[in-house]
Formats: C-alpha cells, sequence, structure tokens
C-alpha cells in the first residue's frame, strides 16, 4: 500500500460523496432544464407573435407553421384570433387579442385594460396564410379536449396533407375514444400516407380511399395518380379507385339535382302561393303580389332592426319567429287596403285591373325607395340558418334552403285547413264559385272578397320574409318573382292548390335538371317553351277545375 | 301701398327674365348635367353617384364657382331605361345646354348615348369599370378598363401570394360589359399558360336568384386536383343570393377564392360579410384606403349626405377625379366649350383618394392604381395587394386578336379612336 493511498473508509466516504455530488448535480441540471425548457419555448413564443405582426405576408406564413410546430396551448387563441382578424397591434407594439368585451395578451394570458381595440392597428392576413393558420390549427387541436375541435382538426388533415402528418395522426387515433372521429382520423391518415408512406402503404391507403364518396379524396387521388414518381402498379389502382369514386359521385350529383330543384321548386311555390289565391281563386291579375313578397322581406329587415337595437344580443336568432307574423298582418293589411280602394271597382275587368296593379306595385317599389333608400338591405341568416351539412361528400344541404322547405309545406298545409276546414274557407270557396248563389245566402262577399285579398297578400308577405333568407332585400325584389309566380299558377292550374304545389315543385326539378347541361339561360327559356307548348295543349293547367265551375268560367 | 307695388314689379320683372336667364346660360350660371337612374333595377348603384356629383358641386359652388359663375347640376332620371337614356341625354344637350354631362352606369346605356354625344358634340363622363373596346371623342371614361382591374386581379390570384390558381371558373351575367372581359381574361390565362379544360366560362341571367347549380358546379371543378379561383363579373342584384348560397355552402376565401369586379362597398352594405371573409375584389380604390385626400374626401360625403354611416366606393372616386379635372380644364381652358375643354383635358392631374395621381391620357382613359382588397366582417375591404404605380388604361386590348395595331389618341397626328394608322401624316 503506497503512502498516498488513503484508507477505504475514506475512500468509501469520498466515493460516495462524489456520487452524492453527481446525484445533486445531474438532479439540479435537470431541474434546471425543466425551469429553463418553458422559459425558452415562452422565448420563442414571444417572438414568433412578434414575427406575426411586424413581417410581410411571407414571413407571417413562417410564423405561423412554427407557431403550429411550437405544440404550445396558447398559439391556437392566437392563430383563430389571427385568421378572425382579432389579433391587434397596440401603438406602444404590444400584441393583444381582442373579442368582443375584452383585450387579452395571450403571452400571460392575462386581460389588459386602460386600452381599446379601435386604437389599436389589427393584423392583416391573406388567403394563402389563411390556409396556412387552418393547417397550423389543425395540428395544434388534434388532441384538442373539445370533440368538435378534434373532428375539425381530422377533417382538416384531409385537405392539407403533409410529410409530417401520419405520425401525428396516428398517435392521435391511438388516444381517441369518439368513434366518428377516429373514422375522420383514419380517412386524413389514408390521405397522408399518399404523401408519405411505403409503396405497400401507398397501395393499402389507394385501395381503402377507393370506397369513400367525396370529392376532397377524389381530389388527392388524381393528384396522386398525376404525380411524376406514382409507379404503373400504384396507377393502376388509383385508376380503379377513381373509376368506383366517380360513379358514386356521379349518384351523388343526382340526388343533389333533385335537392336543388325540392328547394327551388319551394321558394317559387312560396311566392306562387299568395298569388294562387289572389290570382287563382279570386280571377284578379295581381301585378302587384311581386311587392307584397317584396313588403314582407322589408318587414323581416324592420325586426331585424328592432331586434338589433332594443333586445339583448343573444335573443337576435329569435327575430324570425316575429317577422313571420308581422309580416303576414302587415302584408294583409295593404292587401285589404288595396283591394277596398282599387280591385274592388274593377272585377270582371282583367285588363284595367292588371294596368292599375301595375301602377300600385310601381307605386309601392318607389315608397320603399324613398323610405329605405335604394341599395340593398342586409338581412342576415340567423346562427342556426347559417351554413350546412354534408350527408355525403360532395352534397351540402344548406340549412336556410332546408328550412324553407319546411316552413313552405308548413304554411302550404295551414291554407289548405283554413280553406277546406274553416267557415272562413267554406265562404270564400262559395264566394268564387257562384257569388249570386252565395249572397243569398247571407254571405257579404265584399267582405269575404277583402278578406281572400288579405290572406293571398299576407301569405306574399311570409314568402317575402323566406326569400329574405336566400337573396336581395331591395325595392326591385317582387320583379324578380312574378313571372315565375304567374308560370306557376298558370302551369299548374288556376285555382287549385294541387295543382301550385306539383307545378311549381316539376318547374323547380326541370330548371334544376336542366341547367347544368344546357346552362342557366337555355335552361330558362327550354322550359318557358315548353310551358308554352303545354298550355296550347290543356289551357288549363295541370289540374284543371272540374265541374260546375268549369262549366260557369267556360 | 307702395311698397307691394315694388314687389309686383320685381316680381314681373324676375318672371319675364327667368327663361333669358336660362336659355342664354352666361346668366351667372354653368349647367352640367346628371344622367344618373334614380328609379328602377339600377338605381340602387346610379342613385350614390348622382349625390356624388351633387356634392362635387355644392362644394364648388360654397368656394365660389368656376369662371366666377355657380355651377348648376341638372338631375334627369332615365329610370334604368336604356332608349330614355338617349332621350334624355338629347334634352340635357339640346335643351339645358348643359357643358358637361356625368352619368350612366351600364355599357348599355352608354352605348345608347354614345350617338346622342357624337351628334351634338357633347362631353360625357362614364364613371364605372367597363369592358374597353372604345374611344369616343366626346367620352372621358373615368372608370377602369380591363388592364386596370381584371388582368392585374387574375394575375394576383396566379401569384404565389393569391394562392397559385391553375384553374379558373369565369362566372358572369350575360350581357355586354361580362362577355368581353372574359374573352380578354380566357386569351391571357391561354397565353400564360392555362390549359383550355382549366378554364370554365358560365353566363347566368341578369338578376339570377338560384345559385345552387352553379356553386355546386364551382365546387365540383374546384375538386380536380389543381387550385382553383373564380373571377366573378357578377352584375347587380344577382350577387347577394350568389353570394349567401356560396357562404352557406360551405366554400371557403381560402379553399376557392371569389375575385369580384362588380362589388364595392356599396354592393357589402347589403350582406351579411361574416361568411364572405378573404373573398376578393378588385378596383382602383377602396374605402379603407389610408391618406388625408381618401380621410378628407369620405368626411366630405359624410357632411353632405348626413349619414356617418354611407360608405364611399370606386365609381364615386371616379367621379370624383372625373369633376375635378373637367373643372381644372374649365379653368384652363377659361370657357366651357367643349371643344376647348377636351384639348385641356389631356394630361389634366387629380390627387386622387386612392393616393396617387391619376392623369387623363390622350385615349380618353386615366392612369390609376388597381388594388385588390379582401372582404372584410364590418363590410369593408383590407388592401392585400396594389400595384406600385398608376396603371395607363388600354382601350384596346393587346390579348384580342382583334384589336392587333389598333390606337386610340385624340392628339395630332393620330386623332382617332379607333385606328390602326394616323390620320394625318405628312
Amino acid at each position: 500500500m503506497g503512502a498516498g493511498t488513503p484508507s477505504p473508509a475514506v475512500r468509501d466516504g469520498l466515493q460516495s460523496a462524489v456520487k452524492r455530488v453527481r446525484v445533486l448535480l445531474l438532479s439540479s441540471l435537470t431541474l434546471l432544464a425543466i425551469a429553463v425548457a418553458p422559459l425558452a419555448r415562452a422565448d420563442e413564443f414571444a417572438s414568433l407573435l412578434s414575427d406575426l405582426a411586424n413581417g410581410g405576408f411571407a414571413d407571417k406564413e413562417k410564423a405561423v407553421i412554427a407557431l403550429g410546430r411550437l405544440g404550445d396551448e396558447r398559439a391556437v387563441a392566437v392563430l383563430t384570433a389571427l385568421k378572425d382578424g382579432r389579433l391587434i397591434k397596440t401603438p406602444d407594439g404590444r400584441i393583444l387579442v381582442s373579442d368582443a368585451v375584452r383585450l387579452t395578451d395571450p403571452i400571460s394570458s392575462t386581460a389588459v385594460s386602460g386600452i381599446t381595440a379601435d386604437e389599436a392597428e389589427r393584423i392583416r392576413v391573406n388567403n394563402r396564410l389563411r390556409g396556412a393558420i387552418e393547417g397550423a390549427i389543425g395540428e395544434l387541436t388534434l388532441f384538442s379536449s373539445d370533440p368538435a375541435a378534434r373532428l375539425a382538426a381530422a377533417q382538416d388533415a384531409l385537405r392539407h396533407p403533409s410529410a409530417d402528418q401520419p405520425a401525428l395522426l396516428e398517435k392521435a387515433i391511438a388516444a381517441e375514444q369518439d368513434a366518428a372521429i377516429r373514422a375522420a382520423m383514419q380517412q386524413s391518415l389514408l390521405a397522408s400516407r399518399l404523401v408519405a408512406g411505403s409503396k405497400a402503404e401507398k397501395l393499402a391507403a389507394v385501395r381503402a380511399l377507393g370506397d369513400k364518396t367525396d370529392p376532397q379524396i377524389k381530389n388527392l387521388l388524381d393528384q396522386f395518380r398525376a404525380a411524376p414518381d406514382t409507379d404503373g402498379e400504384l396507377r393502376q389502382a388509383a385508376d380503379a379507385a377513381l373509376a368506383s369514386i366517380q360513379n358514386r359521385l356521379r349518384l351523388v350529383r343526382l340526388a343533389a339535382s333533385l335537392f336543388e330543384g325540392v328547394s327551388l321548386g319551394s321558394v317559387l311555390l312560396l311566392a306562387a302561393i299568395g298569388l294562387a289565391i289572389t290570382f287563382g281563386v279570386m280571377g284578379v291579375i295581381n301585378m302587384a303580389h311581386g311587392e307584397m313578397i317584396m313588403l314582407g322581406a322589408y318587414a323581416a329587415y324592420v325586426c331585424q332592426q328592432l331586434f338589433r337595437a332594443f333586445l339583448p344580443p343573444g335573443w337576435i336568432d329569435g327575430y324570425l319567429l316575429l317577422a313571420v307574423p308581422v309580416a303576414f298582418m302587415f302584408t294583409a293589411a295593404v292587401g285589404i287596403l288595396l283591394e277596398r280602394s282599387v280591385i274592388r271597382f274593377l272585377y270582371g275587368r282583367p285588363l284595367e285591373t292588371l294596368l292599375a296593379t301595375w301602377g300600385v306595385s310601381l307605386i309601392l317599389q318607389q315608397a320603399v325607395r324613398s323610405i329605405f333608400g335604394s341599395p340593398n338591405r342586409e338581412v342576415a341568416n340567423p346562427a342556426w340558418m347559417t351554413g350546412g351539412f354534408d350527408p355525403v361528400g360532395g352534397f351540402t344541404i344548406t340549412w336556410n334552403r332546408l328550412t324553407i322547405i319546411v316552413f313552405c309545406l308548413i304554411v302550404l298545409g295551414v291554407l289548405a285547413l283554413i280553406l277546406n276546414r274553416t267557415s272562413f274557407g267554406l265562404h270564400m270557396r262559395a264566394v268564387t264559385q257562384n257569388r249570386a248563389m252565395a249572397s243569398v245566402m247571407g254571405i257579404r262577399s265584399a267582405r269575404i272578397d277583402a278578406l281572400t285579398f288579405g290572406l293571398g297578400s299576407g301569405i306574399a308577405g311570409m314568402a317575402g320574409v323566406a326569400l329574405s333568407q336566400i337573396g336581395n332585400v331591395s325595392p326591385n325584389l317582387g320583379t324578380i318573382y312574378i313571372v315565375d309566380s304567374f308560370l306557376v299558377v298558370v302551369f299548374g292550374g288556376v285555382g287549385n292548390l294541387m295543382g301550385t304545389l306539383v307545378g311549381a315543385l316539376s318547374l323547380g326539378i326541370v330548371n334544376k335538371f336542366l341547367e347544368p347541361v344546357a346552362g342557366a339561360i337555355l335552361g330558362k327559356i327550354v322550359v318557358l317553351v315548353a310551358i308554352i307548348l303545354f298550355i296550347q295543349r290543356r289551357p288549363r293547367g295541370l289540374f284543371a277545375l272540374k265541374g260546375r265551375t268549369a262549366e260557369a268560367e267556360a | 301701398m307702395l311698397k307691394g307695388i315694388w314687389h309686383a314689379v320685381i316680381t314681373a320683372a324676375v318672371i319675364a327674365g327667368a327663361p333669358m336667364a336660362a336659355t342664354a346660360q352666361s346668366g351667372g350660371t354653368i349647367k352640367i348635367g346628371v344622367l344618373h337612374s334614380l328609379s328602377g333595377t339600377m338605381a340602387i348603384s346610379e342613385t350614390t353617384l348622382k349625390d356624388t356629383i351633387l356634392m362635387m358641386v355644392d362644394d364648388l359652388n360654397k368656394k365660389g364657382g368656376l369662371l366666377g359663375k355657380k355651377v348648376e347640376a341638372v338631375v334627369v332620371d332615365p329610370a334604368s331605361n336604356w332608349p330614355l337614356f338617349a332621350e334624355k341625354a338629347r334634352d340635357l344637350l339640346s335643351k339645358e345646354k348643359v357643358a358637361a354631362v356625368f352619368g350612366c352606369w351600364t355599357s348599355v346605356s352608354r352605348k345608347s348615348v354614345l350617338p346622342v354625344f357624337e351628334e351634338l358634340n357633347g362631353l360625357l363622363f362614364y364613371p364605372v369599370q367597363y369592358e374597353g373596346e372604345e374611344s369616343s371623342k366626346n367620352v372621358f371614361y373615368t372608370g377602369a378598363a380591363p388592364n386596370q382591374q381584371a388582368i392585374p386581379a387574375v394575375e394576383y390570384l396566379m401569384d404565389n401570394e393569391g394562392g397559385a390558381a391553375k384553374r379558373c371558373v369565369l362566372e358572369g351575367t350575360d350581357y355586354v360589359y361580362p362577355r368581353t372581359p372574359n374573352k380578354i381574361l380566357e386569351a391571357f390565362l391561354k397565353s400564360k399558360g392555362v390549359a383550355p379544360e382549366d378554364i370554365k366560362i358560365n353566363y347566368t341571367p341578369f338578376g339570377h336568384s338560384d345559385w345552387q347549380t352553379e356553386v355546386a358546379a364551382i365546387k365540383s371543378f374546384a375538386s380536380a386536383g389543381k387550385k382553383t379561383a373564380v373571377v366573378s363579373t357578377i352584375n347587380g342584384d344577382a350577387n347577394v343570393p350568389f353570394y349567401k348560397e356560396l357562404a352557406n355552402a360551405g366554400i371557403k376565401a381560402s379553399d376557392i377564392p371569389v375575385v369580384a369586379f362588380s362589388v364595392g362597398e356599396e354592393e357589402l352594405a347589403g350582406i351579411d360579410t361574416k361568411n364572405l371573409v378573404g373573398h376578393l375584389a378588385a378596383w382602383n380604390y377602396f374605402q379603407s384606403v389610408k391618406n388625408p385626400t381618401n380621410e378628407a374626401f369620405i368626411k366630405q360625403w359624410h357632411d353632405f349626405i348626413k349619414n356617418p354611416k354611407r360608405v364611399t366606393n370606386d365609381p364615386m372616386e371616379a367621379h370624383y377625379i372625373g369633376f375635378k379635372m373637367w373643372e381644372q380644364a374649365v379653368r384652363q381652358a377659361g370657357t366651357t366649350d367643349v371643344d376647348a375643354v377636351r384639348q385641356a383635358m389631356y394630361g389634366q392631374k387629380v390627387k386622387a383618394p386612392s393616393g396617387f395621381v391619376a392623369v387623363m391620357n390622350t385615349n380618353h382613359h386615366l392612369s390609376k392604381p388597381v388594388m385588390i382588397g379582401e372582404i372584410q366582417a364590418n363590410g369593408q375591404f383590407d388592401i392585400v395587394w396594389q400595384t406600385k404605380e398608376a396603371i395607363k388604361a388600354d382601350a384596346w386590348s393587346p390579348y384580342l386578336p382583334e384589336d392587333k395595331g389598333k390606337i386610340a389618341d385624340w392628339t395630332y397626328p393620330w386623332v382617332c379612336g379607333n385606328c390602326t394608322a394616323p390620320k394625318y401624316t405628312d
């Protein structure tokens, strides 16, 4: 044993001390690392945030992608705000998230006071940037606790397939509990394998995707097929998949055309029901019918403005519920006034009625123009009528159109009830079938005339509320629908509600099947010519009245 | 009693003198005509332009008028009725003897008044973007020609920043204006290497209200694997149902951007824009431009119309430029004589609300900047791209084979609006 050699006891002690120091050092290092990591990330977050605010569109895009990769939960709020135009930059250079009521500092997630959004500058985005933001939010929200966000992210991944997606999606699928979301994720995973996968994976993906029905997938497969690095076998598989998707999409297109036709038909029907009463039942050639629709649309606008001005913001979605009865009552009143002041003097003189009601229509148009001004008025869809859903890929049913179809059927049903089950309906039918006899039976025919005209006008007003949800609210609104309304009533058979229903739906469906083939203009001409020929053969329309009325009119 | 007699005498004198003053025109006022529809379909757009001219006249009179005289605007209503435009134009020129007319919106109405202005040697200021292919001695075109709107817009869409579109749907209303720019755009796209099967042109009737088929067709056209953009020349009232259908069908601007040539701030006021954010429009001016001239212009408009919510738009700015230029030209010529004013118009410069200096060229068209704006949730546009300098309008498009070699130049030696050789040669 040498002189310098320590005793075993000492050596043990030393060793353990060194060990302890090492452990201590290590653990403190880890601690330090743990402490520093978020700090470093926070710095990166802040610096990316300032890139968002200060660079050109290209710099912003880089920052957005980097924010998506950062995996920082706070980035979701920032990116969403940026996309919606709610990310603002204050004059002193701070970047804040603004929502309706307050401003928040995204770095510390605390509310900021002492400054309003108006003083700050909004950070601008363009469409390219919006695409990048959607992709980044998608990657960030794939693991969100909100199922709707996860589903949106899974679907979104389909539109932005990238090479690093498969790994991310596999992880997300493993963690996912909800079957529907998992299916969406699996679909996106297949799509992303087309971009980055082994040949076997690609082949499997192509075959699996061939079972889906979605134009987006067809799009991806098209791209995949056209890519230069796709070899013969893959291309063949892609062709087969594309062919089967194509076949199914064709069927979907047919179903979509049918829905579009029914939807157009329901709009025509709504516009025409009122006329079916004033023209069909009473025989008044009412050129001011379109203006009743227009007044109804303006009633919807006024109701919306009243809700906005006087009621809490949460109630705005209910304005239509008020607009429907208000429009009915208002236009019915205008209709009754019109009947009492002009039309009743012109019964039995159709040409004079035509000219007089046309004059009234011009007066109403210009009156509205003077009160509301000539520009269009904005009537917003309530939230529950905004957007749509895809029953299968490539076929969107929009909520506003679906609502109008249902509304239209309700109106028709209620009207049929009034006509056939109430004493007013009985009187109305009696007066139109034989005025003299009805009077003898004690029915006040003049009063019934006014009420009938009011009913027709009121229904036109309700149609106006519905039409305000899909089109313009302008003084010219009525002129768009007047010709179509007459077409429907004459085609369907004057004086017959069933005829109006069948007429409107068949016109709508024929139009929508012709339009993709012949184009909108030629389609319209073909329909018009067909109706003229039809009227030549059957002058009384689809459902001609039979029996005593028909004889009386003949 | 004596006072009463004096009153009677003065009144009689005034009544007797009034028609004389009106016909003599030198009685102390300069008359200008305003020929915009105040009723009918086009009232929606044209009423605002009438108010713009009244505002400019009001402002000019407050500053002391022109050549020591007051300016008086004679407003007529051609009621969106094309033949009536020609009749009213004839009234303005031959009965009212106006020094200049500010008017028309649709190309049909302009074509209808053109022979009248040429026959009676009048002066028309036409403020709306149009199809080009025209240069009359008697018209100054202050709106955009296709190369000041359509072509830059499509270039932007095909650019990386605009989304690098490779396919294009040209969706238009079926009448004079959309057909010509679409013809030019088709030729332009082909010259940029876009295959014919990647261009889809579709027309719909005026006031088309059911857009389901068209929107579905756009969606399926866009699902062919290439980035697709839509160029819309849809006119007037048909825009609202189109955009509503677009928004509800879930077409997002980041997937399929739609760039419109006939949709400005005024049209957006009638649409709920929350779901349309990111769709585009191309104009030479947007209300959201930030510069002192524009701020003054907007303030002047709000003060005049007494409603701080009213918006300004591109055709209004065109009228602003046109009116200022006419005013300057009259001052320079020292007379309202049409031929003298026309000569003085060439080279007139006006600091425009767009922030650029607009210049009147010898082809009767302006040099103006081109801007691309994105629709925002508040109904305004964010400018995402603009030209670095003002672009000179081409009356004849270099992309159309039938326009080859056509020149519009109303100065020596050309002196013509549509010729391939100068009128005068030495």
